[in-house]
């Protein structure tokens, strides 16, 4: 064997378009919305499109954020997913409608208490189902896409009808609690304040998640599950104990984007997780299977679209996301930030 | 001689419908590096991920340290000390080299003495300590590998083609690292295709065809005769 040469690597100097190029998907958000100040006239008419995009694109990725998890960690496709934002949506609709007297108080702290209550109340119950659906449905199709899809539509079928059985057919209208009804006026542009209120927990949601997924060991297991499970597994983890775990926290972030959604819209029904599904697989798509940064700017700029659409011209609204996913997969047929699997 | 480290009995193994190991014995003794040879497609692989519990043995008994892990699920069999480097590496290229690492310490935070031994094997891995790994070279790659297995001292280690489709300079460097944790008593079954890395590095050999075991003795004997080899893999040490 000859002596190997002094091995000595050096780092390379990268030049401006790689360095931006991993960049590049998180600067289509502040282009999205330059675009929109160009195309609408009015500033006001601008800002209140932005913040309401926003709002609409954290409430889309605080939905979607575990059904990436899910996919990119464990290869399933969950059709059902959407059962856990109407469960999470009628749980917590329920338990703010007994709280009536709370969120109908001119007061802040007991409005917030409520809201609370039914975040919490909801995310419990979603969890809760989601555990059983992941067990009962879920594990016995592990590595069969064609069932994994069948099986969880049919999983999303039996929760909706079983949201009819237990809370009625109907639609159930919810009025805002007082402190989150209204609008403050910035730059001349009404801002609702429940919009604002959307945004931030979308942003607490995310940072709290990339707190997890960047800085502890747990996070570090998931990320590296997504890449190689079989690898992860090789070092001495239990990957399944720590799917059915992000399964259960993705059917509660479900569960909380459900209660949000519905008091976003202001009316619930059982077939509201069912439509939302669309959104939420546009998302965890153009954002790139297992990313959750991906799900984050992928949301965004779908709220982001869809808000400027609708203004500037109503009818491309329907077409608006589906023309984004398209654009986006030309551009990177594996999403903006692709997970590298290496199975 | 001590009982072995690892002993497979009789194993079969089916992927799909195809049957690939048909009844593998192998012994894997205490403290030395065990090769497994053969030519390409006859089970080596096969029978590590076996091991591992990447796939089940349908048949026959695999022991570890004197317990039976046939069944045992891969996490409980990496935990129970084996090290596993896999032929295509494995490592997780979104992840910077440190939390390969981090990773691969899976009993407690990285013990620093021995990650100072590993940066004295594979220097590359302290420059590019903070780099994403996807963005390391085919050799750094393969060095992580191998140092993952060796952030933490395992019982054994399994590891499988280190040195396919590496240049000369970075083969040597492997060669290095293997020597090293073989000076520190590690149990070692290496599946190597590079016969002078084999020959260099161990102290028995088995070979390999058709999913069964056909020859086993000292890497010695097989390094000497030319006939063997050729009878057993189609090659000999005059090739190279």
């Amino acid at each position: 064997m000859t002596a190997a040469p002094k091995h000595a690597p050096k780092m390379a100097e990268l030049s401006l378009a790689d360095r931006l190029g991993p960049w590049m998907p998180v600067l289509l958000v502040p282009l999205l919305v330059v675009l929109g100040a160009l195309a609408i006239p009015e500033t006001s008419s601008w800002l209140t499109l932005t913040v309401s995009g926003l709002a609409m694109g954290m409430m889309i990725f605080i939905m979607a954020s575990g059904l990436t998890l899910v996919f990119g960690l464990m290869d399933v496709i969950n059709f059902g997913h959407g059962a856990f934002v109407s469960i999470g949506a009628f749980v917590g609709v329920s338990i703010l409608l007994l709280l009536g007297q709370m969120t109908a108080a001119p007061s802040l702290g007991l409005n917030l208490i409520a809201v609370l209550l039914a975040v919490l109340g909801a995310m419990a119950a979603t969890g809760a189902v989601g555990w059983a659906f992941e067990k009962v449905i879920v594990m016995p199709v592990y590595g069969h896409h064609l069932k994994q899809i069948l099986v969880t539509m049919g999983g999303l079928i039996v929760v909706e009808q079983l949201i009819i059985v237990l809370w009625g057919p109907e639609e159930i209208y919810i009025a805002r609690p007082e402190a989150l009804k209204g609008a403050i006026t910035f730059a001349g542009a009404a801002l609702e304040k429940y919009r604002l209120v959307a945004v931030a927990v979308g942003l607490v949601v995310f940072i709290a998640m990339r707190f997890v997924l960047r800085r502890t060991k747990i996070g570090l297991i998931v990320r590296a599950g997504v890449q190689n499970g079989e690898m992860v597994q090789a070092l001495g983890y239990r990957l399944r104990r720590v799917f059915v775990g992000v399964f259960i926290a993705g059917s509660a972030l479900a569960g909380l984007g459900g209660v949000m959604w519905g008091l976003y819209q202001e009316v619930i029904t059982a077939q509201m997780g069912n439509q939302a599904m669309i959104l939420i697989f546009i998302v965890v798509i153009i954002g790139g299977l297992g990313s959750v940064e991906g799900c984050f700017i992928g949301a965004l700029l779908v709220g982001l679209l869809q808000n400027y659409v609708a203004f500037l011209e109503p009818k491309a609204a329907l077409i608006s996301n589906i023309a984004l996913m398209v654009a986006i997969l030309m551009w990177r047929p594996m999403g903006m930030i692709p997970v590298v699997k290496a199975k | 001689m001590s009982d072995p480290i690892l002993k497979l009995e009789g194993v079969h193994t089916n992927i799909a419908q195809y049957h690939i190991l048909q009844g593998v014995d192998l012994e894997v003794p205490r403290g030395a590096v065990t090769m497994l040879l053969g030519r390409n497609g006859v089970g080596k692989t096969t029978t590590l991920r076996s091991i591992i519990g990447h796939w089940r043995a349908h048949k026959g008994r695999i022991l570890f340290d004197g317990e039976d892990i046939t069944a045992k699920p891969t996490p409980a069999i990496a935990r129970s000390g084996v090290g596993f480097v896999p032929e295509n590496m494995g490592i997780f290229a979104d992840l910077t080299v440190e939390e390969n690492m981090v990773l691969a310490a899976a009993s407690g935070p990285i013990d620093s003495a021995r990650l100072d031994w590993v940066f004295s094997a594979f220097p590359p891995l302290k420059t590019f300590w903070k780099s994403e790994a996807g963005n390391l070279s085919g050799g750094q790659k393969q060095m992580l590998s191998i140092a993952r297995a060796m952030i933490e001292e395992r019982k054994l280690y399994l590891i499988d083609e280190p040195t396919k489709g590496l240049a000369p300079a970075i083969v040597s460097t492997m060669a290095r690292a293997l020597k090293d944790l073989k000076a520190q008593g590690a149990s070692i079954l290496l599946v190597e295709q590079n016969f002078a890395v084999a020959r260099a590095l161990g102290d028995t050999a088995n070979v390999m065809d058709d999913g069964r075991m056909i020859w086993s003795g000292a890497m010695a004997d097989l390094a000497s005769n030319a006939a063997l080899q050729e009878q057993l893999m189609g090659l000999s040490l005059e090739t190279h």
